[in-house]
């Protein structure tokens, strides 16, 4: 079930909802938790650091910098940055691919905030199982916490056939035992773990079996990339969302015959490409997302 | 006690109906080709299938028969039940279809293979 923005707040009964220009208030509701606290993230995706089709993004060499720049012009500076994966575009060559990701890591570093989590895209792990990758953004799967929300990373692109493996499950369900049913817990990822596409690969093949596991507990998001628009979806009581990429956008599910991207337009530079900020509130247990372009905030009219 | 059994009949008949309605086609994945059936070859390289239009008779059962000319690719057409092969240099796949179902079936390579894995997709028409 694919949902446009106010079909969406309708599905989650967001109807009394608070929202403010170019920001929504999405669920994932669950009691004030001792410890926890309000803070923010960003969300960058889909870099693809190392393409070059000027007909598709004409600043291809400064947009991950113009990005950068503008996380860094927040005046409220995020808690911390995760990137969902597609840091790189992939290339055959071992070396390049290593000189693509030793380029992107260098200019993603520009980021006055600190702690970065990475995540891995098939387009920087696809080809080599993940080696490169780890070499230089660290491990493709992986839990942290951060004030009283717990973040697992799932890693569904080292695997060329768009699956996390048994043994990746295995560590998940492991994880989720020391967790609370009550929880909060954000889920990242690349791909989406429900069948958003799979005509188009945009699925992960044993998704249904991540969400299971996930089923029992109560405040799940999820956060990927992959698909390079922002898209919103439910599976039972637990919100998936998308984000913009940093390179090129992508069209709607099906829309076209083939899944190519959208040329450039000049008479709107960037268009369909952008971040999010995440605010995370203890007070009301509520993520706000807040969707932005390259250059100016964007205004949601809903 | 007779009227219970009669309704468990009824749920169950209505369930395999519906399962066989809910099914557009019915893939077969054995790897045997059976005597008589037409073989459709179809090369696999980065980034593209050839051919990439297939074209094939409702009911009637087909053997596709891929080869790769590079490296590991998959193939999948996720409307006919999800059914996939593998296809490795040097060796040949088989996968045989019987689709009692008109219309065009979108394929596509599963296994991520380079900068193009994106635009390695086909369709398989079926006709009366």
């Amino acid at each position: 079930m694919s949902v446009d923005r106010r079909d969406f707040l309708k599905l989650v009964g967001m109807g009394s909802a608070v929202f403010v220009l170019g920001t929504r208030v999405l669920p994932g509701a669950a009691d004030v938790i001792p410890g926890q606290d309000d803070f923010l993230f960003v969300q960058l995706s889909d870099a693809h650091w190392g393409f070059s089709d000027p007909k598709v993004n004409p600043d291809y060499a400064a947009t991950l910098k113009k990005a950068i720049a503008a996380v860094n012009s927040m005046k409220m500076q995020p808690d911390f940055v995760v990137f969902t994966g597609d840091i790189t575009q992939t290339t055959d060559d071992p070396a390049v691919r290593r000189k693509r990701m030793a380029e992107a890591r260098d200019i993603i570093n520009g980021l006055k905030v600190k702690t970065i989590r990475f995540l891995a895209g098939e387009h920087d792990a696809g080809l080599d199982k993940g080696e490169a990758f780890q070499e230089y953004f660290g491990k493709t799967h992986y839990t942290f916490d951060h004030k009283g929300v717990h973040f697992i990373v799932i890693d569904n692109v080292s695997d060329p056939t768009s699956s996390i493996g048994d043994v990746q499950l295995q560590w998940l369900g492991d994880e989720l035992k020391k967790i609370d049913k009550d929880s909060r817990i954000v889920v990242l990822t690349h791909r989406p773990l429900f069948d958003l596409y799979p005509n188009w690969d945009w699925w992960t093949r044993d998704g249904a079996k991540a969400i299971d596991l996930l089923m029992p507990y109560k405040n799940v998001t999820v956060l990927y990339g992959h698909i390079h628009q922002e898209h919103h979806h439910m599976t039972a009581h637990i919100p998936h969302h998308a984000a913009k990429g940093l390179m090129y956008p992508l069209p709607e599910a099906g829309s076209f015959a083939k899944r190519v991207p959208i040329p450039w337009d000049p008479a709107a530079p960037y268009k369909g490409l952008g971040y999010r900020s995440i605010e995370a509130k203890a007070a009301k247990a509520e993520y706000l997302l807040t969707e932005y372009p390259i250059k100016d905030k964007k205004l949601i009219r809903l | 006690m007779i009227q219970q059994k009669k309704g468990l009949w009824l749920v169950l008949a209505l369930v395999m109906v519906s399962i066989m309605m809910s099914v557009p086609a019915v893939p077969l994945h054995a790897e045997d080709q059976a005597e008589g059936d037409q073989v459709i070859r179809i090369t696999a390289k980065r980034f593209e299938y050839i051919p990439s239009e297939i074209r094939i008779q409702k009911g009637v059962p087909v053997v596709l028969e891929f080869t790769s000319l590079d490296r590991i690719h998959g193939f999948t057409i996720p409307d006919l039940g999800g059914i996939r092969t593998t296809i490795e240099p040097g060796k040949v796949s088989r996968v045989r279809i019987v689709v009692p179902t008109v219309g065009t079936y979108e394929f596509h390579c599963d296994l991520f293979c380079g900068d193009g894995h994106e635009g390695m997709t086909g369709k398989i028409i079926v006709e009366d």
